[in-house]
């Protein structure tokens, strides 16, 4: 667990606000980066959903944005480029009391992680994936990501990459996710509220973030004169959801589609094991 | 007006709170994103305003009789995304001048001015105008403030943002 947040430490009666899931440290992204306000937006949204840090983790990847478990008194998982998904789904099964969310950027949930991010739709295990999507590497100086459009010209991709881009939730409505929605970096309130619902949503929900990168894509700054709330009310028709995002030009903003699937079944919370009862399990 | 009027004093009083706080938040993280970044400066002109925004918070709930804000109270969104008060985060540089800080922070106030003004010519309720008269030459006094600091503060030259060892390649 991060920081100095501890059970005991907690006033049970208390309303929770967004400063109780915020740590002491202080994060390293560049002056601008829309991650600052993602991480008010997912304190706010915890404080919302009720439940202290210590019954919540927040599992991430690698990347600018995978730094966010750091950054909140939750439990906190850093792992591994695009393993995020595959490591919060083993923890959810094995402690399926907790509340878990995933966060990451582009490059780790779409083009290291893109395979577990299909099967963790498929799956539909109930957790919340947030993907803070600025359609490039930030964290290794700018390549190219599967968000990137295709003509974006730069050093390291001189002519841009002529690579259709990657369309993240048209894929996870095909591959089964229960609950689909975007949001703007900029829209505080918007974002913390979208968050809110996509955890109480049964089953597994996606969360796009459009966070703009004021190093790297400095012209997303405009992002906040183009986005606009979603113009057609929520579905639960995946076939109706799906012409909705085949059509989306990316910057519709709100829940998209709210589905009704089963969840994966969890079983109870296993047993508090010794280390010698774990090592016995692996005993040959 | 896009946000909705309050009806009541307590509504008010506890939306105009709720946008102070949410200010005063957002100069205290802009304030640790500097001194991250070993922009002392900057950091502590965004410091003192968070504290000057705090302070404005606890005079309403003085005001108000109010310990904690009251629950469910938010800051309203107006023109854009954001409350007025706060300075939007995408408008910052890691090499900004306190010239450029006071410059965010002026015009934050000044939305907020303009703000409770639209909001007194919208109110139906005579003590919800009322105070939000008061609020809106509150913030006029602020953006007397600011302007009084800028005079103080020298305007960067050009080129203010060059960085011998530039994040990007392409630069």
């Amino acid at each position: 667990m991060n920081d100095c947040a501890t059970p005991e430490a907690a006033d049970a009666t208390a309303p929770l606000a967004a400063g109780d899931f915020k740590s002491s440290y202080k994060p390293i992204w560049c002056p601008g980066c829309g991650d600052y306000t993602v991480l008010s937006s997912v304190t706010k949204a915890l404080a919302t959903h009720g439940r202290p840090p210590h019954e919540v983790a927040v599992v991430s990847g690698i990347g600018c944005s995978s730094r966010i478990p750091a950054y909140t008194k939750c439990y906190g998982f850093h792992g591994v480029h695009g393993r995020s998904l595959a490591a919060a789904t083993g923890l959810k099964l094995a402690r399926p009391d907790l509340t878990v969310l995933v966060a990451g950027g582009d490059g780790d949930g779409y083009s290291i992680g893109g395979n577990h991010f299909l099967h963790a739709c498929r799956r539909n295990v109930d957790m919340t994936y947030i993907v803070m999507d600025n359609h490039v590497y930030g964290m290794t100086k700018g390549q190219p990501s599967p968000t990137t459009e295709p003509d974006w010209d730069s050093k390291l991709a001189p002519g841009g990459t002529g690579v259709r881009v990657f369309h993240p939730l048209v894929v996870a409505l095909a591959s089964g996710a229960n609950f689909i929605g975007r949001a703007f970096a900029g829209d505080l309130h918007g974002t913390a509220d979208l968050i809110a619902q996509a955890i109480a949503h049964p089953g597994f929900s996606f969360v796009e973030i459009l966070s703009p990168c004021v190093t790297f894509r400095p012209e997303q700054r405009n992002w906040k004169s183009l986005v606009r709330p979603s113009p057609v009310p929520v579905t639960d028709d995946p076939a109706r959801a799906a012409r909705r995002l085949m059509t989306d030009d990316g910057l519709n903003i709100g829940v998209l589609y709210a589905g009704s699937r089963t969840p994966f079944p969890l079983g109870p919370r296993p047993a508090r094991m010794t280390p010698d009862d774990l090592e016995a399990e692996f005993a040959v | 007006m896009s946000t909705p009027v309050p009806q009541t004093i307590e509504a008010f009083m506890a939306q105009a709170v709720a946008m102070e706080l949410e200010a005063a938040q957002r100069y205290a993280e802009l304030a640790d994103t500097m001194e991250t970044h070993h922009n002392r400066e900057v950091a502590e002109l965004f410091r003192k305003m968070a504290v000057i925004e705090g302070k404005h918070a606890e005079q309403i709930m003085a005001e108000m009789g109010w310990s904690e804000l009251p629950l469910g109270a938010r800051a309203p969104v107006w023109d854009g995304l954001e409350s007025a008060e706060s300075v939007p985060v995408d408008e910052t540089h890691y090499l900004m001048r306190p010239w450029h800080a006071l410059q965010l922070a002026l015009a934050a106030e000044q939305r907020a001015e303009r703000f409770f003004a639209q909001l007194a010519e919208a109110a139906t309720v005579d003590s919800v105008r009322r105070a939000a008269l008061e609020l809106h030459s509150e913030e006029k006094e602020h953006v007397e403030l600011i302007q009084q600091w800028l005079k103080r503060v020298p305007q960067p030259e050009p080129g203010w943002d060059e960085d011998p060892d530039p994040p990007r390649y392409d630069q």
